[in-house]
């Protein structure tokens, strides 16, 4: 009963018309976002964020923007996937192995209709577990000291590398440099600055915002200008759009278990939409056998994948209000959207601020009802808009990250920063050096060092404090095994290969 | 070969090593911050030396880095990039974003006249965009000719 009140409270704060047009305008958005390839859920939410900002929207109304973006980039995600061949954005590859050969079958507008529905029951039923879910666990971090949540960010690193990479020595680095810059300027507990080599500018610090445009936007535009956008081919002809009742009434179960790994792979720090999408469709295909012909074209493939990754978003973003570590890129992004509106994410969230928590939730379960109508009868609006090439989209996200990140500090110095950012970015993606870490690391690093510096002023300077309570325990274990277990694991998982326009999710 | 994966750890290795001393020279913990401002960096810092020292002992192989004439062509765009940065204080919104957008545009796509209004349309695109319709505060023109 509860949850029903809770749930009174956020329909109340997210059926304001305010409320409702962003999220609209979100889930629009986000649903372009998520189809254009060369721009995933994290950049798009991203570049975002400044103009955000710029608007002076109250806490409320920036997440219900942002969140609808999200959403609806993992449902948009699809769309590229089944008629180019090539993904949206990373979770949207599993979606290729079926969508495509349908596509060229004649069936885009099927395969279109079949994962827009997927999308919504995994995202419906995601956002449901997530009401439920996240006050459990909230209600569990309230046991956490300094020690704990130090080794909850440990585990967060070690799982978040040790899936994102395929090698753990340039996890472990992108984590450390990442926190390297999250230490650089005024030490708050000590007024000592630090690592700012004598330059004004960096006394408050590298801004995150700076750095996650530069790292996931800017540094696009430096691929694209590489490979002259050659990764944008012809596409597929889409007729007319009809709805397969029986076909997809064929893929009811799939849809519901994928919606269940789906969203136990997202709440799973460092697993992802990817894995999501990933697990589910490698399930189905088990349970379909050799006679269910996945990756000819069939509905059960084009079903799974969807079902899972929107899931997967969904259950994402409970280790994100929950504990406040992200579980993925685009959280991490989230996470940083919170942290500018000085609301931080934890346990006290679901106590001090309910309205932000259940007005979120509301206006998700709103947003997927919008996004199903976006996705299924519109659907050939966004086939319009993926037509867009690449020379007109990179220089605008190019030119609208600028004006976001200069209209947020007015400063040259913080957009010569972003470039900087994105040459380091687009460095590492060519290293296979994965950038999610860095911007966890620059994200985490102050709070993770407080802690650290909480626990041992509490323990006296005895570091065995920070192992000895039995959660803190399991988290470190938890930590060893997610960082350890993926270099064993990967012979056996073999993660499918990446394109170069898709984007960590 | 397998370079890249080398040169880049022991550069990190040098930036670790001085990230480390410049951590030593910070102050002491006291009672009420028992490990102060210096046991977090320098602890970051060897993460990063010991991770690098892995990549250089067990380096991936040779990323595809483009050739020659495309690095320059990433330079380029970079220095333009910088110079925007630059300029878009003094000289106001629309010459510098309509210059920017044209060049990528071009790099992306090498057709002259086709980038040429892309980065016309994008400029006033959206300073219209941003201006009017979000309600930011851009100046369109050079501070000189505005008065």
């Amino acid at each position: 009963m509860e949850l029903l009140s809770n749930l009174a409270l956020g329909f109340d704060v997210a059926l304001s018309p305010l409320t409702l047009v962003l999220a609209v305008v979100g889930c629009f958005l986000g649903t372009i976002i998520g189809a254009l390839p060369g721009l995933g859920p994290s950049n798009g939410v991203a570049i975002l964020i400044p103009i955000t900002f710029s608007l002076g929207l109250d806490a409320t109304a920036a997440l219900v923007l942002l969140t609808s973006v999200y959403y609806g980039a993992m449902y948009g995600g699809r769309i590229s996937s089944i008629l180019l061949n090539i993904p949206g954005d990373e979770p949207a590859m599993m979606t290729t192995l079926d969508g495509y050969p349908m596509a060229k079958a004649g069936r885009a507008g099927d395969a279109l209709v079949i994962s827009g529905v997927a999308s919504f029951v995994g995202a419906l039923l995601a956002t449901i577990a997530l009401a439920m879910v996240a006050p459990f666990l909230a209600r569990i971090a309230y046991k956490f000291g300094p020690a704990e949540y130090f080794a909850l960010y440990a585990l967060a690193f070690a799982t978040l590398g040790g899936m994102a990479s395929n090698n753990q020595a340039k996890a472990a680095l992108a984590s450390f440099i990442g926190l390297a810059i999250a230490l650089i300027g005024l030490d708050n507990n000590s007024g000592f600055y630090r690592f700012t080599g004598g330059n004004l500018h960096l006394a408050d610090g590298i801004d995150f915002l700076v750095a996650i445009v530069g790292l996931f936007a800017v540094s696009e535009v430096f691929i694209f200008i590489e490979t002259h956008g050659k990764s944008s081919a012809a596409g597929v002809k889409l007729g007319k759009v009809t709805v397969p009742w029986a076909e997809m009434w064929s893929t009811r179960w799939t849809m519901i278990r994928s919606s269940i790994v789906g969203f136990v792979a997202g709440v799973l720090p460092g697993a992802g939409a990817s894995l999501g999408s990933f697990m589910t469709y490698m399930m189905e295909k088990g349970i379909a056998g050799e006679k269910g012909g996945f990756g000819t074209g069939v509905a059960k493939g084009v079903a799974a994948p969807e079902a899972g990754n929107n899931a997967a978003a969904g259950g994402a973003l409970v280790p994100m209000l929950t504990l406040g570590v992200p579980g993925s890129g685009t959280t991490a992004v989230l996470l940083a959207v919170l942290m500018t509106l000085n609301i931080t994410p934890g346990p006290t969230l679901f106590a001090d601020r309910p309205e932000v928590v259940w007005g979120l939730i509301a206006s998700l379960l709103i947003a997927n009802f919008v996004l199903l109508a976006m996705n299924v009868p519109m659907v050939k609006v966004f086939v319009k808009i993926l037509m867009v090439p690449p020379a007109i989209l990179l220089p605008g996200v190019t030119m609208v990250s600028f004006v976001g990140i200069y209209s947020l500090s007015g400063s040259y110095f913080d957009l010569v920063l972003m470039i900087v950012f994105g040459v380091m970015g687009y460095a590492f993606r060519k290293m296979d050096i994965p950038t999610v870490p860095v911007i966890l690391g620059i994200l985490l690093g102050y709070q993770m060092e407080n802690n650290l510096r909480h626990a041992m002023t509490l323990s006296g300077g005895d570091w065995t404090y920070l192992f000895s309570s039995p959660i803190a325990a399991v988290l470190w274990v938890a930590a060893a095994a997610g960082f350890i277990a993926p270099m064993f694991l990967r012979g056996v998982l073999k993660r499918p290969p990446v394109p170069d326009s898709a984007n960590e999710d | 070969m397998i370079r890249t994966d080398r040169i880049f750890g022991v550069v990190v290795i040098l930036v670790a090593l001085a990230y480390i001393a410049s951590a030593y020279n910070l102050p002491p913990g006291n009672i009420f911050d028992k490990l102060g401002p210096k046991v977090f960096p320098i602890i970051v810092g060897i993460g990063m030396a010991l991770s690098a020292a892995a990549m250089i002992l067990k380096p991936d192989a040779e990323p595809d880095w483009p050739a020659a004439k495309s690095l320059l062509s990433l330079a380029f765009a970079t220095a333009v990039m910088i110079g925007y940065a630059y300029a878009l204080r003094p000289s106001g919104f629309l010459i510098p974003t309509a210059i920017v957008a044209a060049i990528l545009s071009f790099q992306i796509d090498p057709k002259p006249q086709r980038a040429a209004i892309i980065g016309v349309g994008l400029s006033v695109g959206l300073f219209v965009i941003f201006k009017y319709a979000l309600g930011l505060g851009l100046v369109a023109l050079p501070r000189a000719l505005m008065g």
